[in-house]
């Protein structure tokens, strides 16, 4: 098992090399620097959720509230500065409302003891309704200019954009989290068994819902950069996000069933459903192959690992068989 | 839902505005004064695969080859702003001229709005424009008509239909839907002063409009509730396409004799108009709002036209003039009838 999930995200990773190789022969602006900043300001928000997203999935949860916690920290953030609350505290109120969030969703699955997918589909439609309650009809639009120009503009003299600073931070804490820790061996054990990491003395609901909480502070940081990045903050903001990253996170070879994944796996995977996005539209293709591509890349994700485990254990069993 | 009415109401305009350049435009002819040739130009809906914008599109091409330009209609096929900012990055890597755009979203567009216009792209907004606030970012905006114009627009129609007099109703989307309640106040003095023998069945304006929150069902519902408190109300106006169409069908299935009349979508209304149920539905030219904004565009890059308040341009054979807020009005709502609902039908 470990083996092929390591083929996996090598895969991954030529995949998206691949996407690079082709991207280039069929348009001139794909390999530009200026292209690899707006790709890179594009997966600003999944990238980010994407990453806490990893950890939930690896546990054997998941959270599809993610999208509708991203726009009601966006939204917050705006309610409060639009009523004279200083732009740096009203960013720490979105965070802040992104934390509640990621908190209620723990709270009713490892408190109450509710399956995440029914909390998150509730939350998922909670939180968006909030957003509409806060805001009105009235999307927040005039932001204090310097912090607007940081959504969209690069780090002066580079080609990379303001919005990589959260996603290199948040990513190599993440990184080391779950790769060099006991929390992340913790992750890894309470999806393969929860049951097991139970009676081997891991403290399951509690880091289920840390892990729930930490999901919601990342939507939160989201809200913030799609705030900057879109100089407005509305309640329909982010509507579909949540399929973006969990499609980015499956396909970067974490299990659905939990127990396996890596995160530079989702990292690659992110780039390439960028870089895939980019390519195609600079090639001309229309916006409905970009929509049957990303569709079958989704699939593929779900689908190849699971053929791959059955077709294993149809040879392990002719085996034993014999 | 007040976001999807307006889109079809924008459509509609449109559709009627185009049709009317449509018949009486010359032939086309390769240059024409004040405006270069072999511009590059990006035709970009809020969503593609929509009728609407594919309507909207075929105004903006006869311009475009009218104009001698290279057009291209690109655009998301999700109608959010995200989704539009990246085909926004595109137009700025492949060095477009011009940008027609058709706001998705009136705030979050607008950060890119400005790094195309950075890049030297002349934008000009056309159906949808962005914030007012954020109105440097464009040229000018192509829309429709002046809210008040679509509101009397209707008490015409209605003052029409049933030889105008008698009392009249409204049945519009939710009460809190912000283009509706505009037009209705508009709609509410103008009833009474231009036809001295009309007048609102429930007193005022606001007594006499009823709420069917752009549903089907209630919208019947509310209709019904209209001819049961008020048996002799001479017309029931309905300025959304959801409760247009319910008051056309239910009338038809009552055979009630009250006269109907709004903002519809031709495909949807024409049943009813062709059958007599309804005389007049109005909506706006979606091919018009195409035409003339891609005259916009392409004059303001030919630095024939700059966008100012006051300023005019030419499209077609029409001149158009900017007015408080940086937007060019196509004129009145265009109106179906029986005389052409079978060509507008198919349109959109």
């Amino acid at each position: 098992m470990k083996k092929f999930n390591f083929a996996w995200e090598h895969g991954v990773v030529i995949f998206l090399i691949a996407v690079i190789g082709i991207g280039s022969n069929l348009s001139p602006y794909f390999a530009t620097t200026d292209n690899l900043s707006f790709v890179l300001q594009d997966i600003g928000e999944i990238a980010i959720i994407a990453l806490a997203m990893t950890y939930l999935i690896i546990a054997g949860e998941i959270d599809l509230s993610v999208a509708s916690s991203l726009n009601l920290a966006s939204a917050a953030l705006g309610f409060a500065f639009r009523n004279g609350v200083p732009f740096e505290i009203s960013i720490l109120i979105g965070l802040a409302v992104g934390l509640v969030c990621g908190v209620i969703n723990g709270f009713l699955v490892t408190v109450v003891g509710l399956p995440s997918l029914a909390v998150t589909i509730g939350t998922l439609a909670l939180f968006r309704g909030l957003a509409y309650a806060l805001l009105g009809n009235e999307p927040v639009n005039e932001l204090p200019e310097d912090w607007v120009n940081l959504g969209f503009t690069n780090i002066p003299n580079t080609f990379l954009p303001w919005t990589i600073i959260p996603i290199a931070v948040l990513g190599i804490v993440a990184w080391v989290i779950l790769h060099h820790t006991k929390i992340g061996r913790w992750t890894y054990a309470i999806g393969t068994n929860a049951q097991a990491a139970k009676f081997s003395g891991i403290p399951v609901a509690r880091m289920k819902f840390a892990l729930f909480a930490a999901t919601g502070l990342m939507s939160g940081v989201a809200g913030v950069v799609y705030t900057l990045r879109f100089a407005s903050a509305s309640p329909d903001g982010a509507v579909g996000y949540e399929l973006n990253v969990i499609a980015a996170v499956l396909f970067g070879g974490v299990s659905i069933a939990g127990g396996v994944g890596a995160l530079w796996g989702v990292l690659a995977s992110v780039l390439s459903l960028g870089a895939i996005r980019s390519a195609l539209q600079l090639a001309d293709f229309s916006a409905n192959a970009l929509l049957i591509v990303s569709g079958a890349l989704l699939l593929v994700s779900v689908v190849v690992p699971r053929a791959i485990v059955i077709l294993k254990s149809r040879r392990k069993s002719v085996v034993a068989k014999k | 839902m007040q976001k999807k009415f307006t889109q079809i109401a924008a459509a509609a305009v449109l559709a009627g505005a185009l049709v009317a350049t449509a018949t009486g435009v010359a032939p086309a002819s390769a240059a024409k004064p004040g405006i270069k040739t072999g511009l590059k130009i990006a035709i970009m809906p809020k969503a593609i695969n929509i009728g609407y914008f594919t309507a909207w599109n075929k105004g903006a091409k006869k311009a475009c080859s009218e104009i001698g330009a290279k057009c291209t209609y690109l655009g998301p096929t999700e109608a959010t702003g995200p989704a539009q900012v990246r085909f926004i990055n595109k137009v700025i890597q492949q060095h477009y001229d011009v940008l027609v755009i058709s706001a998705a979203d009136q705030n979050a567009i607008v950060p890119s709005l400005k790094r195309a216009k950075a890049a030297g792209i002349t934008i000009v907004t056309s159906d949808a424009d962005v914030a007012a606030a954020s109105k440097s970012a464009r040229t000018v905006a192509i829309l429709p008509s002046a809210s008040a114009r679509i509101g009397t627009a209707e008490v015409d129609w209605a003052a029409k239909a049933a030889g105008e007099r008698g009392t009249v109703a409204v049945l519009s989307a939710a009460a809190t839907a912000a283009n509706q309640n505009a037009w209705i106040a508009a709609m509410g003095p103008y009833l009474t002063s231009k036809y001295p023998n009309m007048s609102w069945v429930g007193g005022t304006v606001a007594n006499s409009t009823f709420y069917g929150d752009d549903d089907a069902t209630k919208s019947t519902q509310q209709f019904d509730a209209i001819l049961t408190q008020y048996p002799n109300v001479a017309a029931i106006i309905s300025p959304t396409t959801v409760g247009v169409l319910a008051a056309a069908i239910e009338k038809k299935a009552k055979g009630a004799s009250v006269k109907v009349t709004g903002l519809g979508l031709p495909s949807q209304m024409a049943p009813y108009i062709e059958d007599g149920t309804v005389e007049t539905v109005g909506l706006w030219n979606p091919i018009d709002l195409g035409y003339v904004a891609v005259y916009a565009a392409a004059r303001a890059k030919s630095g024939s036209f700059n966008g100012r308040v006051g300023s005019s341009f030419k499209a077609g054979n029409k001149s158009y003039k900017v007015v408080a807020g940086g937007i060019a009005y196509l004129g009145d709502p265009f109106t179906f009838t029986k005389a052409n609902i079978a060509t507008f039908k198919a349109i959109y």
